[in-house]
């Protein structure tokens, strides 16, 4: 019996992109290192974003504060919005909002770049150029994804406090030393570290999800955006899944 | 119809032959591009491949640089058959093959200076800045065009860009040039300049060339010798004189 078209559509990319992954472990921590390049996209993937991420972080920081506020001075708990901001914060919704922005910025820069360096034959004259292209533009965008974007959710996470901070000074008066002492009795190993950990699966997803998108892009100005779009959406469902793998394995693990 | 093969068989008597290529066949699906295609390159000859859009000369000469791999037969480059050659044989090989893409092929996020300097540097060969700047320059003088050298492809108009990708393609002083419809999408004067651009650093630089070609006058100009792929064959070869008088109905369509 066949398979319906959506469901073979499916398998295939879901097939393509376990090969592609497999090519990236191949291939891409083999000499010759492209150095110069990987500190490129570091910057470009890194600290380029990090206006945005701090934006959006910051904001939801106060919101999130601000929305709280209420219901726990309704249960007579108001003292502890400090532990429980810092750690919904820490936990789950700094990496998770900042990984979504993250994929929304680069997973569709990087999908849209190389998708249009592929239909202009970009790619075909860099291996022509005795460059492998998969080295030069995959490996090195999905390496800094990786080590980008935990920074970037270290600082994330500091600034959404920060906000949260001003959101607690908005309907109460409370000193920075005393909020973020607050915060941070209240966390423990179990809370930073597989957050922490997680995030560095978070930026592997964004950029090898982009990359492969992008490479495998097809021809024209519908399949650049294509590529761009379905990037996106990938990586965002992707950064779910992870997100729910690592809950349920540091659950596993005895961290909760 | 029937394909007749080589209805006009006059073959330069040179000696020294820069690539050979024996029964090669390509399929695409259900597709045949190439079905049993031959041809042999001479040292220093133009060779124009002519042929319908979709006729499969794109293929052919990315068969021969490489960038795909043909089903069967066998391609011979200097007395050396690229089949099962290693990634870096294979590099090696490309190092004396220079490829002008049909569109260009320009690092748009490179200035004209990088993208000249980019198979350079990425051959590994040791040279100090003041030897690649000589060279970038030289190349940029071949085409006119060296006061773009700090510009970005974006400033540059189609024939700017066509010339720039020459001189790219020139700049490792290639043995063999593989051509991908060069004037392509040009206006008729710029297509003219192209064209003895062509020539002139064929003259330079002693080179070996297949072009692939519909431009009639491109044809005319650049060809030492004439190839027609048909139904994925070499239909028929010879001089532009000889196909310009030809009675075969396949030939006297592209004088029309």
């Amino acid at each position: 019996m066949d398979l319906p078209r959506s469901i073979r559509f499916f398998l295939e990319d879901t097939g393509d992109l376990a090969r592609f992954t497999g090519h990236y472990f191949g291939l891409g921590f083999s000499r010759p290192f492209e150095t110069g390049e990987l500190l490129k996209q570091c910057y470009n993937i890194g600290y380029k974003s990090f206006g945005l991420v701090a934006l959006t972080s910051f904001i939801i920081g106060l919101v999130l504060t601000m929305q709280l506020h209420p219901t726990l001075v309704e249960y007579g708990v108001a003292s502890q919005l400090p532990v429980m901001v810092g750690l919904a914060i820490i936990r789950e919704i700094g990496p998770v909002i900042a990984a979504l922005i993250f994929a929304g910025k680069i997973a569709s820069s990087i999908g849209a770049e190389l998708g249009s360096m592929k239909v202009t034959e970009q790619i075909d004259a860099m291996e022509v150029s005795g460059t492998n292209p998969f080295k030069y533009l995959v490996a090195t965008r999905v390496l800094a994804a990786t080590l980008m974007l935990p920074i970037l959710i270290v600082m994330a996470d500091a600034i959404a406090l920060l906000g949260a901070y001003i959101g607690v000074n908005i309907q109460g008066t409370t000193s920075l030393t005393l909020f973020f002492s607050q915060v941070f009795h209240s966390l423990e190993f179990s809370d930073v570290v597989p957050a922490f950990i997680k995030t560095f699966f978070f930026g592997f997803a964004v950029g090898i999800v982009g990359s492969y998108k992008g490479y495998k892009a097809a021809k024209g100005t519908t399949g650049v955006g294509n590529a761009a779009n379905s990037a996106v959406v990938l990586a965002s469902v992707l950064i779910f899944i992870i997100d729910l793998l690592a809950v349920q394995i540091t659950n596993l693990l005895g961290f909760n | 119809m029937e394909t007749k093969k080589e209805t006009i068989t006059t073959i330069p008597e040179k000696q020294e032959t820069a690539i050979v290529i024996e029964h090669l066949y390509k399929q695409f699906g259900t597709n045949k591009v190439l079905d049993d295609f031959n041809l042999t390159v001479y040292k220093e000859e133009n060779v124009v491949v002519l042929g319908k859009s979709g006729s499969g000369k794109s293929v052919l000469i990315k068969c021969i640089i490489g960038l795909l791999q043909p089903d069967k037969g066998n391609i011979i480059i200097s007395g050396k058959s690229i089949n099962g050659l290693s990634h870096n044989e294979l590099d090696k090989m490309r190092s004396k093959i220079g490829f002008l893409f049909q569109g260009n092929a320009i690092y748009d996020s490179m200035t004209v200076r990088e993208n000249l300097e980019f198979p350079l540097r990425r051959r590994w060969i040791k040279m100090s800045q003041e030897q690649i700047n000589a060279m970038v320059i030289e190349a940029l003088e071949n085409v006119n065009l060296a006061h773009t050298v700090d510009m970005m492809p974006a400033e540059l108009s189609g024939g700017m860009l066509k010339r720039i990708a020459l001189a790219r393609t020139m700049i490792l002083k290639p043995d063999i040039i593989l051509y991908d419809e060069p004037t392509s999408g040009l206006d008729p004067v710029t297509a003219r300049e192209i064209d003895k651009l062509i020539l002139d650093l064929q003259k330079k630089y002693h080179t070996t060339s297949i072009i692939i070609s519909h431009d009639m006058n491109c044809v005319k100009k650049t060809a030492d010798r004439v190839v027609l792929l048909l139904d994925g064959k070499c239909y028929a070869q010879g001089t532009y004189n000889e196909f310009e008088i030809a009675d075969d109905p396949n030939i006297k369509q592209f004088f029309e």
